[in-house]
């Protein structure tokens, strides 16, 4: 991100604005590609169960983003968090924003589609057990007391940009953000009641495929957009965001075949989310050949964490955690080694001279993971005070499609007949399958 | 020899499953289907449109056993499917005429799985 200090007073670029209206409405794109991705993960009984986690963070993260989000993270406030100036937009308009060269509404729309796919991400740790109610109250709470809160830090002029700490697109907000408010959810939820007994497979791997692909073209936007502009570094984010995460892909072709002689497609979709997510705190800090490194790099300790994982008791059910959070920390130490002033024009890593940057990399390392933590815990031990978090063993079994939403993904229409097609008409008491 | 026929809830298969593999009967074979039984039916809504599900997936279960097996069979059948609510399904034994394992032409007893308890 660019220091907010730069060029202020400036212009608006109508190139800059129109590269930021195509990499916003990229960046929404992401939020449905997601559900998609995660709705090919799970059973199919829990498909647009787990689709609508995402679908509800279009709707819940947006409206909280617009009323105080935005302010908590992009207002001046103090360094933990934002003022409440720009509460409810105001006075968000078509003066540029401080330090680019775009409208300031539209810097305010292209946060918002962050903050929409970072709520949605973190559902993947609580998929077919969680009720949707407690997850929406969730959904709003979180993306104000958590991401807004990290995104100040990293964007916003908070005490991390503060101390130095470079996070191009959001390693801090997005991924360390996510990922760990993952772990923290699944300890919380709990889970599922059959994990451990028996195999929860993926239900539709080409939904998986689909979704992680989109997800990437998505991502191009939002490494792309996040200098704001078209130049240097957007392109240098750019065109990373296409390196890193094929490179990833050919590693973990390489550990698929080294450890079952087989390269799978989950796989595959897996090591394009590591991949993107791998690049996006470093998109506009390090080389591209470094870049291709970073692919490389990326890819092991999330290939370990999700063969280690599943062996555990922690249900941190589709690895937010392993594709999220610590690809986000490999990116986000990685800028600690290998940034390059020659590159930036912002700041070099320890292999060019600056080993304080790898400490100032290493602080947002430590510090992200861990509000993000503890916060999520305390929050959804909160809500669990209020209303249960979890559906009954028995709804559970039946599948959260039919229960909480009364549909089916896969309905046959055999069977089934004709109440009403009008509002009204129904005079049928709503009963759940028994 | 019997055929033992099951049908049960969908979420309730890997219970019964793991209740038959406990009662030592193996050789089992399982179908999807779609039946009434007298269950509440299910409402859902599609846009403006409201169905009435009359159908509900179930799972058939079919099972070939000597004599001896059959009422093991069928208590693992109802501790694996019981809920104890309407829709946990039913059970129909019949006559078995003949059992041929096509592997080595062995018939009838020396066919189903197991052999003897």
């Amino acid at each position: 991100m660019t220091p907010p200090a730069l060029a202020s007073g400036a212009a608006i670029n109508a190139g800059d604005t129109a590269w930021m209206l195509v990499a916003t409405a990229m960046v929404l794109l992401m939020t449905p590609a997601l559900g998609l991705f995660y709705a090919g993960l799970v059973r199919s009984k829990n498909t647009l169960n787990t689709f609508m986690m995402s679908i509800a963070a279009l709707a819940v993260a947006t409206v909280t983003w617009a009323a105080v989000g935005y302010s908590l993270a992009f207002d001046r406030g103090n360094g933990f968090v934002g003022g409440l100036g720009y509460a409810f937009l105001h006075g968000v308009a078509f003066a540029p924003r401080t330090g680019t060269h775009i409208p300031h509404l539209l810097f305010f729309a292209f946060q918002a589609t962050f903050c929409i796919v970072t709520t949605a991400l973190v559902s993947g740790a609580v998929v077919e057990r969680m009720r949707f109610a407690p997850f929406l109250v969730f959904a709003a709470l979180w993306s104000v007391c958590v991401y807004a809160v990290l995104a100040h830090w990293a964007f916003g002029g908070g005490w991390l940009q503060a101390h130095g700490t470079l996070d191009f697109a959001g390693g801090v907000p997005v991924e360390m953000g996510s990922g760990f408010s993952a772990l923290a959810a699944a300890l919380v939820v709990g889970a599922r009641k059959d994990y451990g007994r028996q195999a929860l497979l993926p239900h539709n791997a080409v939904y998986v495929l689909l979704g992680a692909g989109l997800l990437w073209f998505g991502w191009f936007g939002f490494n792309g957009g996040s200098g704001f502009s078209t130049g240097h570094s957007s392109v240098l984010a750019f065109t990373n965001t296409l390196l890193t995460p094929a490179c990833t892909l050919v590693a973990w072709f390489a550990l698929d075949l080294l450890r079952g002689r087989r390269v799978t497609a989950i796989g595959a979709a897996t090591a394009i989310i590591v991949g993107c997510v791998g690049i996006t705190p470093a998109a506009g800090y390090i080389s591209p050949a470094w870049a291709m490194a970073l692919g490389v790099v990326a890819a092991l300790p999330s290939y370990a964490i999700i063969l280690w994982r599943p062996r555990t008791r922690v249900d941190e059910t589709l690895d937010v955690l392993a594709a999220h959070g610590t690809a986000g920390l490999t990116g986000i130490l990685f800028i600690g080694f290998f940034a390059q002033m020659s590159w930036n024009g912002v700041s070099n890593g320890l292999l060019y001279g600056d080993a304080a940057q790898l400490g100032r990399q290493a602080l947002a390392a430590l510090a992200g993971p861990v509000y993000a933590f503890l916060a999520t815990f305390v929050l959804l031990r909160l809500i669990g005070l209020l209303m249960p978090l979890r559906a009954s063993e028995h709804e559970e079994a039946v599948g959260m499609d039919i229960i909480q939403h009364g549909e089916e993904a896969y309905a046959s229409g055999e069977g089934a007949i004709l109440v009403s097609t009008e509002v009204g008409l129904d005079a049928t008491p709503s009963v759940t399958s028994r | 020899m019997k055929l033992v026929v099951a049908i049960v809830r969908p979420e309730k298969v890997n219970d019964v499953l793991e209740a038959l593999y406990r009662a030592e009967v193996r050789g089992i074979s399982m179908s999807r289907v779609q039946g009434h039984g007298g269950e509440l039916d299910r409402v859902e809504t599609y846009r403006g449109t409201t169905v009435k599900m009359g159908l509900s997936e179930k799972v058939r279960f079919e099972v070939a056993v000597s004599d001896a097996f059959v009422q093991p069979t069928i208590d693992a059948l109802c501790a694996g499917a019981r809920t104890g609510e309407v829709g946990d399904g039913k059970i129909f034994v019949m006559e078995l005429e003949r059992a041929v394992r096509i592997r080595t032409g062995e018939t009838d007893e020396g066919a189903v799985t197991p052999l003897r308890k």
